[in-house]
């Protein structure tokens, strides 16, 4: 179960983390306040799955060790979180295809048997309704808006396409957790996921990529290189000034 | 002329009975102006003020800490929504103030050209800007113009909620490590001056204030703000057992005030003048977001314009 929690929990801390770097150089104050509104929703989300998965392992651990003092292949996160900001079209997405998957799979996760997983996944769903209806919008919006926003959305949509694969790949401890009743299998999900994102790329007049090749390791700690740089900054004082109290 | 004259005397005489002017009454263009400055330069500043502390959103040292700064830095971006609607009521459009906060004709507080330097910075500028920003904006609750008047009191709320965060990250750095102490007695020796430079020049040396006080846009002297903050801040920096870089405060018992030592007017006046340690690269970031967001902006209009064709 730790390693599922810590699944759970590194996606929304690192897609958080991505979101948090544009606070203050959004393309327009409000979609500035929206990127961090997100962002606050995710870490705060990520907060209660370390937080719990912190007590089950006991030995006094808490949510800072696990975000703080773990290395990169400890990190089950999936690899589109942690890919880079770029364009706002790439932003959003990144945020579209997670928030696609996420609002489903926290649906599922409701029904978790563990009682405080599903409490956690109650509490979540309710902002990642608003964390996929504003990353629909936006695709729609810069899918049917200009020339130039249409292009920029297209190429961030073909760019990210084989990220996709990976959320709906279980690994081994998805598979566990299904069979023992307390998490998802992504493939429960994945008709609906599919679904709303032709729904949604059809009304934002964009092409769907085939479906080629898809890139795979984050949930098993296989990451890009780009996480190294992601912890190195996020764990900096942490690293810099041990066991202290901040 | 003399109608204008009655006008005036009109106004004044509403502005004396403490009565709020709305954007809609008559009021003398040199009001109008002297506010659309001073509400976008305050505006700008809220927006150029998230940068400094932007900076260690990234690597804030626990996760509770860093939600409390996102949250914040979000705060100010509220701030300047409202201060920028407030600016809209007097008939100039955001974009407007934008540009020219772009091209340098509208200036935003300098402290905001100081760099955040350690984590430190960061309970040190919530502490003590934030802290003199209160102290400069909860007279504005007063102030005579209404929808400037209402936006500060919903500023003033948030900030006091920022100065109280910037203050514990400083109780627990002062009595952390002593590396962690030291780290904290740094970030006041930098930002001490720069945070007395923000309520201004020197009353003799500041002319519109007198206007501006008539008006009741101003409630009091840069010099008076400037002491109640001094007043507050050596007795805060006491209970953080921190010392302030500055060895002419001293109790005045006569003046019933801590006298404190002369401020480098020189370096106040050379950061106003673009020279700061970072004018550039916070000019430079704003603009950038502005100019990189012009074809998302552009899109949103595009989009909204074609659903409103398809509803009619
Ligand atoms: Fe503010
Ligand atoms: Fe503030």
């Amino acid at each position: 179960m730790q390693e599922y929690l810590l699944h759970l929990a590194d996606n929304a801390l690192i897609l958080g983390h991505r979101l948090s770097e544009w606070c203050g150089h959004g393309p327009a104050l409000e979609i500035d306040m929206a990127m961090t509104n997100i962002s606050l929703d995710l870490i705060g989300q990520a907060r209660n799955l370390y937080a719990y998965a912190a007590e089950l392992e006991g030995q006094g651990k808490t949510e800072d060790d696990l975000a703080y003092l773990r290395d990169v292949n400890g990190f089950r996160n999936v690899l589109l979180v942690e890919q880079p900001n770029g364009d706002f079209a790439q932003t959003i997405a990144r945020s579209f295809f997670y928030d696609s998957y996420n609002y489903f799979y926290q649906k599922a996760l409701c029904e978790s048997h563990d009682k405080q997983l599903a409490a956690i996944a109650e509490k979540s769903l309710k902002e990642v309704a608003y964390h996929l209806r504003w990353s629909s919008e936006w695709a729609i919006r810069l899918g049917d808006g200009t020339e130039e926003s249409k292009q920029k959305m297209q190429a961030a949509i073909d760019d990210l396409w084989s990220f996709r694969g990976e959320l709906l790949t279980p690994a081994a401890y998805e598979i566990e957790a299904a069979k023992a009743g307390y998490g998802v299998n992504p493939l429960e999900i994945k008709e609906e996921v599919e679904k709303k994102l032709q729904e949604i790329l059809l009304e934002a007049t964009l092409d769907l990529p085939a479906d080629g090749w898809m890139h795979s390791g984050g949930k098993t700690g296989r990451h890009s290189e780009h996480l190294g740089f992601i912890l190195a900054e996020m764990q900096f004082l942490q690293r810099a000034y041990p066991d202290s109290t901040w | 002329m003399s109608h204008q004259v009655e006008l005036e005397e009109r106004f004044q005489a509403r502005i004396d009975a403490e009565q709020k002017i709305e954007p809609k009454d008559w009021m003398p263009d040199a009001y109008r102006k002297t506010l659309v400055r001073q509400i976008s330069q305050h505006a700008h500043s809220e927006i150029v003020g998230m940068l400094p502390e932007g900076n260690w959103i990234t690597r804030a040292p626990s996760l509770r800490r860093k939600v409390a700064l996102l949250a914040k830095v979000q705060d100010e971006a509220g701030h300047g929504l409202y201060l920028y609607a407030a600016a809209e009521t007097l008939g100039v459009s955001r974009d407007e103030l934008y540009d020219e906060l772009h091209t340098g004709k509208a200036k935003y507080s300098s402290i905001f050209n100081y760099p955040t330097l350690s984590w430190a910075d960061i309970g040190a500028v919530g502490w003590l800007v934030d802290g003199a920003a209160i102290m400069n904006q909860v007279p504005l609750c007063k102030c005579s113009f209404g929808p400037y008047a209402r936006a500060m009191v919903r500023v003033c709320k948030e900030e006091s909620f920022h100065q109280r965060q910037g203050f514990e990250i400083m109780m627990t750095l002062s009595h952390g490590s002593p590396a962690q102490k030291q780290m904290a007695q740094d970030a006041l020796n930098r930002w001490w001056w720069p945070s007395l430079m923000m309520f201004g020049p020197n009353d003799d040396a500041s002319p519109h204030s007198a206007q501006s006080m008539k008006w009741k846009i101003k409630r009091y002297s840069n010099d008076d703000l400037r002491q109640k903050f001094v007043d507050v801040m050596v007795e805060q920096a006491e209970v953080l057992e921190l010392t302030i870089p500055d060895p002419d405060i001293k109790w005045n018992e006569e003046r019933g005030h801590y006298d404190f030592g002369e401020i480098n007017w020189e370096e106040f006046h050379n950061i106003i003048r673009g020279n700061g340690p970072c004018n550039k690269e916070r000019l430079a970031a704003r603009k950038d977001a502005w100019d990189q967001g012009l074809w998302v902006r552009e899109a949103a209009t595009a989009y909204a314009a074609k659903r409103k064709k398809k509803a009619s």
